[in-house]
């Protein structure tokens, strides 16, 4: 079946509004000094624009590939087109705003986070996504959601953007794959 | 002709990388863009330079002809990559003890590896050895006889494309040793492949096969008509240990005729790049002003190695299984 519109542009700045809001509770409340933000290829870094933009962070946003460190690379290989990890500050030591599209198994967090160490020891990582879906394999929550559906067990959500952002409603089948 | 490529799977993606005769612009294309992303490992910023894809895999070196650079790129490319690296020089081994290939192969196999990386003096020796070995086995070529070193030519193409951008409107040039060059033989291909405007070839006749326009080049045996113009200029190294006949008078007349100099340099195009697949011989196809000079990229096109071969390698060990995939 082919996917159909499940929510449009406006309606997603809306979700992202308050997921900024819910944010600078948390950054006020833990105390959060100097924070940075890193989106996850591709549609986390979307969500990550306007969401940093909302905040007025100081550093420039970051970016993750994580095709290097999947746990299913041996079946599925590599993507060439996925751009790369940019990372264009120091994480030492630093809160991180870990940001992405849709959080399911959980393993595309698991990964993330993998590589993020990779560049240094953040202070904390608070994730936020904008669709929590149900369906995880690994222990890994959001600090921060813009919503939660409830979909059929074969539903998938996926983002399709940049501009304008339009999220979309698929069902999964044998061969597709879907983002998580 | 119905030309099976041995080098790849049913589904089109590679399974070994013996040459680049066969293979399609968008798999080039492909393999360019995957090194492109690991060229950002080494960025500084980053303090890990390793990634986890090859993680309990393991990769052997089988170099029955000595050679320090390409061994050493491989060795880092599948260490970066998590893998762990057995190397083996052959040539100081098992076969002087009268051990046969296949039989060296079988023992290798049954240590559980999942790579062999090799190099031999002999043409098609890979492709025997990925013809020979168990199917979960990839094979690299790291050069085989005169025939290919396809991981040097995509090396590079990398670096061409990363001056350059687009391959379509270059003229290229490879000067020197044509006849006894692996490297210039997959260059060629590569080049093709992607569609530049012209390669040229420029050398001594002695120095060329038998009928070099069959590989789609133009031939100049003039060093400043050949260069004139071009946009790229590789050099290639005068393989001493090669020759066995006497297919020049002297290194110092080599150098007169073909040597590529500050001077000679003028009349290629003024952004013109000049590279080199190591080692080079200054003074002899090289002036020193020129390898260290602003035109060069030698030290990139080492760099580039790393990244080219774990994108290789990292495209034939990963995505060979096709169970369903999960999120």
């Amino acid at each position: 079946m082919t996917p159909t519109v499940f929510m449009q542009q406006p309606a997603i700045l809306d979700l992202i509004s308050g997921m900024a809001e819910q944010l600078q509770s948390i950054i006020r409340e833990r105390q959060l000094i100097n924070p940075v933000m890193i989106g996850i290829h591709t549609g986390g870094v979307w969500v990550a624009d306007h969401l940093h933009k909302k905040l007025g962070l100081a550093d420039e946003l970051g970016t993750l590939n994580i095709s290097f460190y999947r746990d299913d690379f041996s079946r599925i290989g590599l993507n060439p087109r996925v751009k790369p990890s940019n990372i264009p500050f120091d994480i030492e030591d630093r809160p991180v705003i870990l940001v992405d599209d849709v959080l399911q198994t959980g393993r595309t967090i698991r990964a993330a986070m993998n590589e993020i160490f990779d560049f240094g020891r953040p202070s904390a990582i608070i994730l936020a996504v904008l669709v929590n879906k149900t369906g995880r394999e690994l222990p890994v929550q959001a600090d921060v959601t813009g919503m939660t559906p409830t979909l059929k067990p074969n539903d998938y959500l996926f983002l399709r953007g940049p501009e304008p952002l339009e999220m979309q409603l698929g069902q999964k089948t044998a061969s597709s794959g879907n983002n998580d | 002709m119905l030309y099976k490529n041995s080098q790849l799977t049913a589904e089109g993606k590679l399974k070994h990388f013996l040459s680049i005769e066969g293979l399609k612009r968008d798999l080039l294309v492909d393999i360019l863009d995957t090194a492109e992303n690991f060229t950002a490992l080494a960025h500084k910023g980053r303090p890990v330079k390793k990634v986890p894809l090859l993680r309990g895999k393991t990769v052997t070196n089988l170099f029955f002809e000595n050679s320090t650079r390409t061994r050493t790129t491989f060795e880092l490319a599948a260490k970066r990559l998590s893998a762990d690296v057995l190397n083996l020089n052959i040539s100081t081994s098992a076969t002087t003890k009268g051990e046969s290939l296949l039989d060296t192969l079988r023992n290798l196999e049954a240590m559980h590896c999942d790579m062999f990386v090799v190099r031999h003096a002999s043409s098609g020796a890979a492709r025997f050895i990925a013809e020979h070995c168990e199917e979960h086995i990839s094979v690299m070529n790291a050069g085989d006889g005169a025939h290919a070193h396809p991981t040097q030519a995509m090396l590079d193409m990398l670096t061409i494309r990363q001056h350059k951008g687009d391959f379509t409107p270059l003229r290229v040039a490879i000067v020197g040793d044509i006849l006894h060059s692996r490297v210039a033989r997959s260059q060629i291909l590569a080049l093709n492949t992607l569609g530049v405007t012209e390669v040229r070839v420029i050398a001594p006749r002695t120095l060329l096969p038998f009928d070099p326009r069959s590989l789609g080049v133009h031939v100049y045996h003039d060093l400043i008509e050949g260069i004139t113009d071009v946009d790229v200029i590789i050099m290639l190294r005068l393989q001493k240990e090669r020759m066995a006949g006497a297919f020049l008078p002297s290194e110092h007349e080599y150098f007169r005729l073909y040597g590529l100099t500050e001077n000679k340099l003028k009349h290629a195009k003024k952004d013109v790049i000049v590279m080199h697949p190591g080692p080079i011989n200054r003074g002899v196809e090289i002036d020193s002003a020129v390898a260290d000079g602003p035109h060069s990229v030698i030290l990139q096109q080492v760099s580039n190695g790393i990244a080219v071969r774990m994108a290789i390698m990292s495209m034939c060990l990963g995505g060979q299984d096709s169970r369903e995939e999960s999120a």
